[in-house]
């Protein structure tokens, strides 16, 4: 039962507070969505979403079920804890349209250019060959595709619905999005993103810490 | 040659490029691993972006012939020569928080990258902060992805001596922490000095 949801409409933004344990589900409508968001810790929001940290502490340059998404303070932003889709980009940033887009949810939450890092893009899938080529896998996501997150901590999460860059659509467009804000449980012992590898682990150590 | 500086491992290096100039870097004796940024001179707010690097060539690595694009979508400085053949820049930094996450909780206390970074940008006139610390170039750094979508970190391909020069298109601030990383394979555990030489502009 979600406590909330908006259709965000192709090449929109939007920006939003989630709360830790709380649920944000994202729905490829039409198959042919990318989702580009920055996440944020609501009460100090110099700690931000790292990609770089993100990827080496998993042995990964894709994101799916069982990923966490770090911040640049060790600690777990959060989780991804179901995904129809497989393959979520984190490699490549957004287009100059989005950045606009991005700066406008961005400053409205007193941030600026400044705070504008590496997206992840959701539902968007860029393969990288033996020689470091980079290809956009078109048709990736299907109609009612979607992607569930768990917030480990208080977020602040700005989304963009801009075409990804390396997309070659001609349209310059991307499909619309149904966002989902769902109540949810905290992550158990056992928990898929926690055991998914002995880096998580601690990271959800760092995450715990810092809420007693 | 304008500067020729030894920087030792552990240590930072923040220095002026102004357009035209060309930065050299050499690793002096192999396999280090060198956390680079760079900013506008005339305004912080434009920076190296490491996506709309990759995205500009359709590469993901870094080597002669790579221009390195700013968040702004303009040209900052181009590889117009490397030795070594590529460097990473999807591996970041290492902090303390991230050698953490990586290592052992314990490790919190091992020198990283990231104070490097915060301690050089300390005086304001550089005009940076904390926020402004993002994804970096890792010169000499091998980080492989596979076409699976993995993220290996491999035995370094640089050895002693071999170089990356490039020639700055707009006045830049260069900002360098020579890793002092001594849990990762990648520099064989060993972090070492490099050298930095700015020559003048043509």
């Amino acid at each position: 039962m979600a406590l909330w949801q908006e259709c965000v409409q192709p090449g929109e933004s939007w920006s939003l507070n989630l709360k830790r344990g709380n649920r944000l589900r994202l729905h490829d409508l039409e198959g042919a969505a990318n989702v580009a968001a920055l996440f944020y810790n609501r009460e100090c929001p110099t700690e931000r979403y790292n990609m770089p940290d993100t990827l080496k502490a998993q042995h990964t340059a894709h994101l799916t079920a069982g990923h966490i998404l770090y911040s640049d303070m060790g600690r777990v932003l959060c989780s991804i804890t179901a995904d129809s889709c497989g393959w979520h980009d984190p490699l490549c940033g957004f287009t100059h349209r989005s950045q606009d887009n991005l700066l406008t949810e961005a400053s409205r939450n007193g941030l600026g250019m400044r705070d504008l890092g590496p997206t992840v893009n959701f539902f968007s899938k860029v393969v990288v060959a033996g020689d470091g080529g980079m290809r956009f896998v078109e048709g990736h996501s299907r109609p009612g595709s979607f992607v569930e997150l768990r917030a480990e901590m208080n977020l602040l999460v700005i989304l963009d619905t801009g075409q990804h860059p390396l997309d070659p659509n001609p349209r310059h467009a991307a499909g619309s999005v149904r966002i989902e804000v769902l109540a949810g449980d905290p992550p158990t012992e056992d928990d898929l993103c926690r055991i998914q590898c002995p880096e998580n682990s601690r990271g959800f150590i760092n995450t715990e810490r810092y809420f007693l | 040659m304008i500067v020729d500086q030894v920087v030792e491992a552990g240590t930072y290096w923040i220095h002026e490029v102004r357009r035209g100039e060309r930065l050299r870097i050499i690793d002096l004796r192999g396999n280090q691993a060198v956390d680079t940024l760079f900013f506008s001179a005339t305004n912080t707010e434009e920076r190296y972006s490491a996506t709309g690097t990759m995205v500009a060539q359709r590469n993901i690595y870094l080597t002669t012939g790579t221009t390195l694009v700013s968040n702004y979508g303009n040209p900052m400085l181009t590889i117009v020569d490397d030795t070594c053949g590529r460097h990473d820049t999807l591996a970041g930094a290492c902090a303390q928080e991230s050698n953490q996450v990586r290592y052992a909780i314990e490790k919190r206390h091992m020198h990283a990258c990231r104070n490097s970074f915060l301690l050089a940008i300390v005086d304001p006139k550089w005009k940076l902060e904390k926020r402004d610390i993002t994804a970096n170039i890792n010169f000499f750094m091998n980080v492989p992805v596979t076409e699976d979508g993995g993220l290996r970190f491999e035995d370094g391909i640089s050895e002693p001596l071999k170089y990356v020069e490039l020639r700055a298109a707009m006045a830049v601030i260069c900002l360098i922490s020579n890793c002092p990383q001594l849990n990762n394979p990648c520099n064989a555990y060993n972090p070492t000095p490099v050298q930095v030489q700015i020559r003048a502009a043509e």
